[in-house]
């Protein structure tokens, strides 16, 4: 099922649906034909396939295509939708008059003749799809990765390892008459370890992937880290004591912990939220909502990484935004709809969840840019508090700013030294003020391995997210230990 | 599509994967029309149709097997769906628990469930503007401090379900769902909080009044304004229907067959014992008329039936399809959820702890010093575990009242322990959800605050 990476998205869409630019330009003529400020159309054809191991055996093998087409409208704030699976010329005429219903009145638009264009970024041309790699080859490091975790500790009774990959062929055409297609691959490989002791069960995940070829994964000394990683997390967590409960020091490591920022400043910072005055954020661009060493950026742009994208699901080429520069705010995440009413420029961060979904400010990969301190300085530093290495997922109420999320790995912190691991922390904050009391900033910036996805609406997308090591002062700590 | 056209989708499938080899096959299709409308400040926002339709083939090559799933349905596309769908089968490795149910385990008469009703399928865009108009009209004129809002939004659906396979079995329903909801946004010494409200029902005139959704959504955002944290202590907690609700959730998928088998539930080797009071009760009813999970058969042609999971207090019974049923030794529960891109699966359908006799003001009132919790973020749960720590936020009780709000707090405690402790349960039982409770008091948990 899978299709030569080479695909050109313009001529397989009208291949498949047996579409030509005429019918492409006469649907967008259609949709623009009452008062409106632009539309567009979106076609998505999707292969994805997932294996899943546990209990040593590959239980599991799906694979799925789905394909359909989008119809907007948008007129000042209003956007109009339709969509369809069963795509042809007329049901696009029917879904453009459909999508158009929330314009009023009537204009003449100038003909638009649609002028084919490539993304101006190129962050994932891969020889091979991951669909492409042998199922052997798929099911066998599914295999490996049972064995190796059973061998890391005799108290590793089960593992579950999961693989998915998927293409996803997307087509953008605007009244603005550009047509920009593109071509996304992505892999995820998933580890998860249970622990048995003395009738105690616990476990531990990791794990990793992005826009790369099934090799990435299947990189032994990339997948026998995370192997190590799950396994080491549910064998700890079986002595693990309870987490503290109050108000202290908090130090999160380097890499996945930036889920930080994706909480308490990335969706904050979208531009719909903003635009509606309903984000802790809004009207706050120049004002200080961070300590001095925050500096907060979202970059679409990075080569092969899971949140990346050559073009938004506008057609909008992703870029580098920088949220907070040094404390201060600078910027939002924006799509057209926003960026038009806010009258700022597109920052390529529209995004859907897929062709029946609706377009939003999505954020892409969202990191803090490196300081000048050491992880031992920053941990020396601290009396008593917790260092957080990784975390489940979080919530964020924009409105009020709150935000919680879940530690899997954390240990105190007893005189500068890291003592004991604990588990069933949460952290709980309000984004700006959590954000100015970061206190230290380390040096070593890492990315997460390719594994967030973030929820927004009921849309989930792929995102990454990336700190270097940072102290937060007076932080709350979710345990049960009083 | 109309339904027989359907069926005999589903028919050239399971004779296309006999042709090529499968030992046994089941196919799920689904076809599904849907209508959102929002309205912010009194305009339209967003109108949006769809038509959706997807199908998925399970095929076993003996105790091997595979799913594959289209959204393509030409008929070349179908026939080759079959053949990679056998093939894929054949390099995975066998395992002896699957397979389909036994024939004779089948549903045979699927009973009149009250799911579907043409009426939400003519809503008009123009229809759920003025619902939209008037619950957020209600939010914004209920209170002065409401002063902006993330607006409202109806959503209506209608589904037509088909499901065969090759031990027989040939079913198909109808069903919609209709829901209405409210966001409203408050402000006070320039710091904002929102808070929603809604309503959900498969008959749209079994849906709340606009109204009462945009009064109830401004209450319960106004009721947020000028929240404090709290000391860190130990104290009662009552949660109210909503949440409680999400702590049968955690009880739902804790029950699961997959996760007990997994190893992967804090209920793991509890059958049979006390695991609560004696006067908690818990049923999965999947035959409950008009409920919002209610369903004539499950994802594997078996009937739906009333399950007791809970009774006097004792686990009496975890809720399984076949799969898990094998694993476990047990009979499947007639819970198997079925997605049509996969596997069958462990789900609840309407579960629910029957309602008490005490009323949540004398829930509330039979506490001196505690919390009230009306909102819980994030995912501090461990399912393996029950060891529970989420952020929360509600209204702090002091002598019986309800006094002031308090937010960026965190409750922690352990599942098992906490439905040990549950003390009372409330009166107020309302299925708002598929999983659903009335208000409960647990007797001790810890809140971390400052």
């Amino acid at each position: 099922m899978s299709l030569p990476v080479t695909t050109e998205p313009h001529r397989f869409f009208l291949d498949r649906f047996g579409l030509d630019d005429r019918a492409l330009e006469a649907t967008i003529a259609t949709a623009i034909a009452r008062k409106a400020d632009f539309a567009d159309l979106y076609f998505e054809f999707r292969t994805s396939e997932a294996f899943v191991l546990e209990e040593g055996i590959v239980k599991k093998a799906v694979k799925n295509v789905s394909q359909g087409a989008g119809v907007r409208v948008v007129a000042g704030d209003k956007t109009g939708c339709a969509h369809t699976d069963d795509v042809s010329v007329g049901t696009l005429r029917l879904a453009s008059e459909t999508a158009q219903a929330i314009a009023d009145g009537t204009t003449a638009h100038a003909s638009i003749a649609v002028a084919p264009a490539r993304p101006s970024h190129d962050l994932y041309a891969l020889a091979h799809t991951p669909l492409d790699a042998a199922l052997d080859e798929k099911i066998a490091l599914l295999g490996a990765i049972d064995v190796a975790a059973r061998r890391l500790d005799p108290r590793i009774v089960n593992v579950m390892a999961s693989l998915a990959a998927e293409q996803k062929i997307v087509l953008i055409v605007n009244s603005f008459g550009v047509v920009v297609g593109d071509v996304q691959p992505l892999v995820r490989l998933s580890v998860t370890c249970i622990a048995e002791e003395n009738g105690k069960r616990e476990h531990g995940t990791a794990g990793g992937g992005g826009r790369v070829e099934f090799s990435f994964v299947n990189d032994s000394t990339r997948w026998q880290r995370w192997v190590k990683t799950a396994a080491e997390q549910a064998v700890r967590n079986l002595t693990a004591a309870e987490a503290p409960a109050g108000s202290m020091t908090v130090v999160l490591g380097p890499g996945w912990p930036g889920v930080l920022l994706h909480e308490a400043v990335g969706h904050g910072l979208e531009g719909d939220f903003n635009r509606k005055q309903t984000s802790a954020f809004s009207g706050r661009i120049g004002e200080r909502v961070a300590s001095e060493l925050c500096t907060v950026v979202d970059d679409g742009t990075i080569a092969n990484r899971r949140g990346s994208l050559n073009c938004d699901d506008e057609g909008t080429p992703t870029s580098r935004t920088v949220l907070i520069e040094n404390g201060i705010l600078r910027g939002y995440l924006q799509d057209r709809l926003n960026a038009r009413l806010m009258n700022v420029p597109l920052t390529g961060n529209g995004r859907r969840e897929s062709y029946a979904h609706m377009t939003m400010p999505r954020m892409t990969n969202t990191f803090m840019l490196a300081g000048e301190s050491t992880a031992d300085e920053i941990i020396r530093s601290v009396p008593k508090g917790l260092y957080a290495v990784s975390f489940g997922g979080g919530q964020v109420d924009i409105t009020s700013g709150k935000f919680v999320f879940s530690a899997t790995e954390a240990y105190l912190i007893e005189d500068g030294k890291i003592t004991r691991p604990v588990k069933g922390a949460t952290l709980i904050g309000n984004g700006p003020e959590a954000m100015n009391r970061v206190s230290m900033v380390g040096n070593d910036l890492a990315l997460d391995e390719g594994i967030g996805t973030c929820g927004k609406d009921g849309q989930s997308v792929p995102v990454g997210v990336g700190m270097p090591t940072i102290r937060i002062d007076g932080m709350t700590v979710g345990g049960t230990q009083a | 599509m109309s339904a027989p056209a359907l069926d005999s989708l589903a028919e050239l499938l399971l004779s296309e994967a006999k042709r090529n080899g499968a030992t046994a096959a089941d196919v799920v299709v689904v076809e599904g029309d849907s209508l959102t409308v929002g309205v912010r400040l009194g305009e339209v926002e967003k109108v949006s149709r769809a038509r959706a339709k997807h199908l998925g083939l399970r095929a076993f090559a003996g105790d091997r097997s595979a799913i594959l799933s289209t959204a393509d349905f030409a008929d070349a596309g179908l026939r080759q769906l079959a053949a990679d769908a056998v093939a894929l089968a054949r390099v995975t490795a066998p395992d002896p628990f699957s397979g389909l149910p036994d024939a004779a385990d089948l549903s045979s008469a699927p009973p009149m469930l009250d799911l579907f009703d043409a009426a939400v399928g003519e809503v008009t865009a123009e229809q759920a503007t003025e619902w939209c108009q008037a619950a957020e009209a209600a939010a914004r004129d209920a209170d002065p401090r409401i002063t902006n809002s993330e607006g409202a939004e109806f959503d209506a659906g209608a589904h037509l379900v088909v499901y065969a396979a090759s031990n027989g079995f040939r079913g198909s329903y109808r069903s919609s769902s209709c829901s209405l909801s409210c966001v409203p946004v408050a402000s006070q010494n320039g710091a904002m909080e929102r808070d929603h409200w809604y309503s959900v029902q498969r008959h749209l005139a079994k849906l709340d009044s606009p109204e009462s959704i945009g009064r109830i959504a401004a209450a319960r955002a106004v009721r947020r304004l000028g929240a404090r944290q709290v000391g860190t202590q130990e104290v009662p907690v009552v949660f109210d229907p909503d949440m409680a609700g999400s702590l049968l959730r955690h009880l739902a998928g804790a029950v699961s067959g997959g996760s007990i088998y997994r190893g992967l539930s804090f209920l793991t080797g509890k059958l049979g014992e006390r695991i609560a009071p004696p006067f908690l009760y818990v049923y999965d009813d999947g035959l409950l008329a008009g409920g919002l999970a209610t369903k004539p058969f499950d994802g594997e042609g078996l009937a739906t039936r009333r399950t007791p999971v809970i009774e006097r207090g004792v686990l009496t019974s975890y809720l399984c399809d076949t799969y898990s049923a094998r694993k476990l030794n047990l009979r499947s529960t007639g819970n198997a959820g079925r997605s049509v891109a996969d596997s069958p699966h462990v789900s609840p359908t309407n579960f629910f702890l029957p309602a008490g006799e005490t009323t949540p003001e004398a829930i509330i009132g039979s506490v001196t010093n505690g919390l009230y919790v009306t909102e819980l973020m994030g995912f501090g749960v461990n399912a393996t575990t029950g060891d529970y720590s989420r952020g929360a936020g509600g209204l702090w009780i002091e002598n019986g009242q309800l006094t002031y709000p308090v937010s960026e707090i965190t409750i922690a405690g352990n599942l098992l322990q906490m439905f040990k402790d549950i003390e009372v349960v409330g009166s107020d039982l309302v299925l708002r959800n598929s999983v659903a409770s009335p208000t409960l008091k647990i007797a001790k948990m810890t809140v971390a605050g400052n």
